[in-house]
């Protein structure tokens, strides 16, 4: 009301700020600031009043206390004696590791069961639309336990292959599959150029990356060689030669064997071991997300107009090149956006790992070390920061993706 | 007033409750409803039966402290919780007392400031196996692949007899005993492991319970009995003297048939004492004088409690064992009603 | 001449020959097939696959199903009279059914409340979702969660009504002063919904529970397939409009607001829901004030609210968007002020477009909202992994309880992305 005093100046009225556009966004904003403050003091207050009353304390010092469980499924040195944030961590590479899997194999999933729901095979092209419907109407909670279940009683224990009669047995000797999971064999090298394993395969990844660039160097050439001429050289014998040859030869002067699992005692021993609780849960993830993005795959292909396709057919290409050179390139453009967000779901999803006993983020930091500890508001905040964290990231490198895709466009 | 408008409201829609911090006993006998936290699902201690009634030992004795504290075994809300969400609940006042086989260990006493009442069952962690595996010891058990139900001290008890023996396993964590049990019944386990009591109760659901065995290590100590919220003694002792009373019942001979004639009065001061015709004891709680009695009528004592739920008539089928009174050699021992 | 024309052709057909049918391989199913299924060798090898695929499914379940019992009362009995036959124990289903439906404590004389409810929801659902229907239905779509609060919950009718008297005098407040400045209007009808509430709210007599018409059934007596139904409902109906104002905020041009709505969207966004049900369970009660406790079911419903609304805020997102840039300017050049334009000409437009993405993301609420059973609510997942799979009778008895479960969520969300598939077809003729 001063303002009104001040007869001078430009006058200012309270309704202004209401009705002026020039200060109500100002007003607005303030409003929504102090409402914000406000909210947010009354629920920080609430919190530490109810701490205070129950006599607790926000801390995090519990995650370097020995956590004192086992986890089965592990990537890194991990025992009962090490830390909670060991645990956590342990969990983290858990969750990455499952979602990375489900992500390329829902992928599959989804273009395959997308590319043939499109199919001029009446009963596949139905099948396809069954599979599609049924995934995507039941809730994935539901999906993983079955899944698990289906597999837990479906595939043999180890027990029945044991005794004089097995009922069970391995596949080619080489792999066992058990309702704890299938067991492959596991390459060694027997006289190692190096002392450690690790460093030998980094050897063998160096060949490998040494190859592939021959092979692109071969490619050029033989691109460049086409553009001149007119004539693909044929390139096949020799990109060949420069995969196989190298690689033969290393294998042969390290002396790969093969470690074969062998059932010792209640379980198989030696190879690789990949847990039943991984299978499950990576397979109920991918089938289901697949079947969303066979959706997405087929409305990509549909956005693509006939003609292109006719076109294509003109030119004399054979169906299959049709799809793979004209109309799947072109649809990509369509289907990443929605396929970013379905990774994204993957990963959020895989925090269901703990209906089924996979040691994921959410079932060690956010379940045994949460009930051991007690330490609920702390657990969940670093588990939500945890996902929030993924979820950035992935959309990040997702978009940074999409956005190279897109430049071709003109 | 001192809500906000928008807790009136949703305590008029019934969506949220008041609970003043003058006194859990007050607050229950204001409310009508004492609000027990149990498991969600646990046959023979506390689980739901085909009527949506809720039966067991945890859940008798919720309902002895309702009627200790309201007269009325039935006025109890039982509010299901799990491993996680527990000492959530009871920290925040959505429940009075937990009753959900919690182990009593030093850091959920000191550290997460809860108060154990007391212990009503003594448990310890065991082992069950097909009999077919041929295995008598858990220290034959190398590399085996074990089951856990997740939730309790199992893993850390676990993981400690592992390591204290030098032998190396798989742990396969599972949430739900029931789900633990298709793992361990379709050959995914080894073993199982939790609980000895749980373990009974689950072999007695099989379907050929003698194809499995309970082996004799029984790894760790495991007393389980309810629980309240720090700094409030008061409401302690109601629960922790409800709990008492149903023991020092059964150690006296009261039994849920003979307490009307009991209560008439009899020559044994203690019982004169507990069943209220003699003393004060229950003013002094801050309840009325046959509030005991109303504890013990709610479920019969202790014992009836026992067999009446986890005993041997039952499918569950457990032996006292630890849990008989001190008087038959067993560690259930009251203090003195006096 | 005429001789000799006979003579030199050798013969002429005097009559039309009838006409054949068609090749056995050009007609009919034959035709059918070998155009849709054999149509090459790569084709008729998908479908022997197919053929097996669907021969080996059917021959494992069908004499599952067929030799399914429904009357025994527990699986004992069950095994017993299979006596190793494969076969399915159904029983559990016609014994347990009420519990999986409606929760193992809500009162079984009172099943007839959340029938009704459903009923009346059919009802009030309907001119939203078809919009030939006569638009006054939409009142009692208005009247419909009043109703439905006051039928599932019981005890006084006074709490509806006094919720129901705070919004009409909201309502009319702003319908009174709203359409000369919006934010009188808007900020008024807040204030005056809040003063009849707390005014009415206090003149509720203490014990008007007790007695009441309908017996008063606390939230944690609800259970079952109908909590996922009301879950659901309630929180997309919650976050259809909290959606709304987001994206609004989001395309705001004042930077405070649109960072408020963009960090809120993206935050929840990152998260996975069972992170958020942790936080109603094991956190949220320790941000509401220390005399209160509030319902795990209402922290569960303002947890699921806030997530949803990030979804379908990016959903009305989309469908601004899409507006062609004419119709904001259309509007501004009519004089209309910010809360007008989007009212009248915006909003409704957007907002159709976004139906089917409302839709979807409804669905996959709706099948999310069986993650409750993982924070011990007692929902079907939660009523089969914990009661009745805890039972001594149904101890051990997985596929058809998850598969009933299955069967029901397929049938609703079928039915509802069926609609969305139609509302879309339908949206596209218009153009």
């Amino acid at each position: 009301m001063t303002t009104l005093t001040d007869p001078p100046k430009e006058s200012f009225r309270l309704s202004m700020l209401l009705n002026d556009t020039r200060y109500r966004s100002l007003t607005f904003q303030a409003v929504a600031a102090i409402a914000l403050a406000l909210a947010i003091w009354y629920l920080g207050n609430n919190l530490i009043q109810n701490l205070r009353a129950a006599g607790l304390n926000i801390s995090y010092s519990f995650l370097g206390d020995s956590a004192g469980y086992d986890i089965n499924q592990r990537l890194i040195e991990y025992d009962s004696q090490s830390s909670h944030a060991r645990a956590a961590l342990v969990g983290l590479l858990n969750t990455l590791l499952v979602a990375f899997l489900a992500c390329i194999t829902a992928t599959v999933f989804g273009v395959i069961a997308g590319v043939l729901r499109l199919s001029n095979n009446w009963i596949v092209s139905k099948l396809m639309a069954v599979y599609v419907e049924i995934f995507r109407n039941i809730p994935v909670l539901i999906w993983i336990i079955i899944i698990f279940t289906i597999m837990t009683a479906v595939m043999p224990g180890p027990r029945e292959f044991r005794g004089d009669t097995p009922t069970a047995s391995m596949a080619l000797d080489l792999f066992a599959f058990t309702n704890r999971g299938v067991y492959t064999p596991m390459p060694f090298f027997e006289n190692g150029l190096f002392g450690s394993a690790t460093l030998n395969w980094v050897l063998v990844l160096l060949v490998a990356v040494g190859s592939w660039y021959a092979t692109r160097a071969v490619n050029t050439r033989a691109t460049n060689t086409q553009a001149e001429t007119g004539v693909r050289p044929n390139t096949l014998w020799t990109n060949l030669a420069i995969w196989l040859v190298p690689f033969i030869a290393l294998m042969f002067i390290m002396g790969l064997a093969w470690e074969v699992p062998e059932l010792k005692g209640f379980n198989f021993k030696g190879g690789i071991k990949i847990g039943g609780p991984l299978i499950a849960l990576w397979f109920a993830l991918s089938i289901y997300t697949g079947a969303f993005i066979a959706e997405n795959v087929r409305a990509g292909i549909q956005a693509v107009s006939k003609g292109q396709t006719e076109a294509a057919s003109a030119l004399g290409l054979r169906p299959n090149k049709v799809m793979n050179l004209v109309i799947l390139p072109q649809a990509l453009r369509v289907i990443i956006p929605p396929l970013i967000s379905q990774y994204l779901n993957i990963t959020k999803n895989s925090s269901l790992a703990i209906a089924v006993g996979y040691a994921d983020i959410t079932a060690t930091l956010g379940g045994i070390t949460l009930n051991q500890t007690g330490r609920a508001i702390e657990c969940v905040l670093l588990l939500m920061l945890f996902y929030l964290t993924a979820s950035l990231l992935i959309s990040m490198a997702m978009n940074v993706y999409n956005a190279s895709v897109k430049l071709e466009e003109r | 007033m001192k809500k906000s408008v928008f807790f009136g409201a949703l305590t008029v829609a019934g969506l949220a409750a008041g609970a003043a911090a003058a006194g859990t006993l007050d607050d229950v006998k204001a409310r009508g409803k004492l609000n027990c936290g149990v498991t969600t699902g646990l046959v023979g201690f506390a689980a739901p039966d085909a009527n949506g009634e809720w039966m067991g030992f945890d859940v008798g004795i919720c309902r002895a402290v309702a009627a200790a504290v309201l007269g009325d075994p039935k006025a109890v809300e039982f509010v299901p919780t799990t491993g996680k969400t527990r000492f959530t609940a009871l920290a925040s006042g959505e429940i009075d007392v937990l009753a959900r086989n919690t182990t009593w260990t030093f850091s959920r006493d000191v550290d997460l400031k809860f108060t154990f009442v007391g212990v009503n069952y003594y448990d310890g962690q065991g082992f069950m196996v097909p009999k077919d595996l041929g295995v008598s010891s858990a220290k034959e058990l190398d590399g085996a692949t074990v089951c856990i139900q997740t939730g309790t001290t199992t893993e850390l008890n676990l993981a400690d007899f592992f390591r204290s023996n030098n032998i190396s396993y798989e742990p396969v964590p599972i949430e739900t005993n029931a789900e633990a049990q298709q793992q361990y019944l379709s050959g995914a386990c080894d073993v199982y492991t939790t609980d000895a009591s749980g373990l009974a109760a689950t072999r007695a659901t099989f379907e050929d319970p003698a194809g499995h065995v309970l082996l004799p290590e029984i790894i760790s100590k495991e007393p389980l009995g309810p629980l309240v919220r720090h700094g409030d003694d008061n409401w302690g002792d109601v629960v922790r003297w409800s709990l008492n009373a149903l023991v020092t019942a059964e150690e006296l001979g009261v039994t849920s048939a003979n307490i009307g004639e009991m209560a008439a009065g009899t020559n044994n001061p203690e019982v004169n004492r507990l069943l209220g015709t003699e003393g004060t004891l229950g003013e002094m709680l801050g309840l009325d004088a046959g509030w005991a009695k109303a504890a013990i009528m709610a479920g019969g004592n202790y014992g009836e409690l026992f067999e009446g739920n986890i005993g041997e008539s039952t499918p569950i089928g457990l032996a006292r064992g630890l849990n008989a009174q001190w008087t038959n050699g067993g560690l259930i021992y009251s203090p003195p009603f006096r | 001449m005429a001789d000799q024309d006979k003579n030199s052709i050798a013969f002429v057909s005097t009559e039309v020959i009838p006409e054949s049918p068609p090749p056995a391989r050009e007609t009919g199913v034959v035709k059918w097939m070998r155009e849709n299924l054999f149509s090459s060798v790569s084709n008729g090898v998908l479908t022997v696959l197919a053929l097996l695929l669907i021969y080996g499914a059917l021959s494992s379940t069908l004499p599952w199903i067929m030799n399914g019992l429904w009357t025994t009362s527990s699986l004992a009995e069950c095994r017993e009279i299979l006596a190793g036959k494969s076969g399915a124990c159904f029983s559990v289903l016609t014994e347990r059914w009420h519990q999986l439906i409606y929760g193992f404590k809500y009162p079984s004389e009172e099943y007839w409340r959340p029938n009704l409810t459903l009923l009346l929801m059919l009802v009030a659902i309907a001119p939203v979702l078809f919009f030939d229907l006569p638009r006054k239905l939409l009142i009692f779509t208005g009247l419909f969660p009043f109703i439905a609060f006051w039928l599932i919950w019981g005890g006084t009718i006074l709490a509806p009504l006094v919720a129901l008297v705070g919004f009409v005098a909201a309502g009319a407040f702003f319908q009174r002063f709203g359409r000369s400045s919006f934010a009188v209007g808007f900020f008024g009808a807040i204030v005056i919904a809040l003063v009849v509430w707390s005014i009415g709210g206090s003149l509720i007599p203490d014990g008007a529970s007790d007695n009441a018409m309908l017996p008063a059934v606390p939230s944690r007596d609800l259970g079952g397939f109908m909590l996922n139904m009301m879950l659901g409902l309630t929180c997309v109906s919650l976050s259809v409009p909290l959606g709304i104002a987001l994206a609004l905020g989001r395309q705001s041009n004042m930077p405070l607001i649109k960072g408020i709505c963009v960090v809120f969207i993206e935050f929840v966004r990152g998260v996975p829901l069972i992170t958020l049900l942790f936080v109603a369970s094991v956190m949220l009660s320790y941000f509401f004030p220390p005399d209160a406790t509030v319902d795990l079911f209402l922290r569960v419903v303002i947890m699921i609210t806030l997530f949803s609304s990030a979804y379908i805020a990016e959903v009305v997102r989309g469908g601004l968007a899409a507006l062609p840039k004419g119709q904001y300017e259309a509007a501004d050049s009519l004089g209309l002020d910010y809360p007008q334009a989007m009212r009248l000409i915006i909003l409704p437009q957007a907002l159709k477009i976004s139906i089917p993405g409302i839709v979807n993301v409804a669905v996959g609420l709706f099948k999310d909202t069986t993650l409750v059973s993982v924070i011990s609510m007692f929902d079907l997942v939660g009523m089969i992994r914990g009661p009745v799979l805890a039972s001594t009778e149904w101890n051990g008895v997985y596929w058809e309880l998850f598969g009933f479960a299955a069967l029901l969520f397929f049938v609703v969300c079928y039915g509802i992305s069926q609609y969305s598939q139609w509302l879309e077809r339908k949206l596209h003729k218009g153009h």
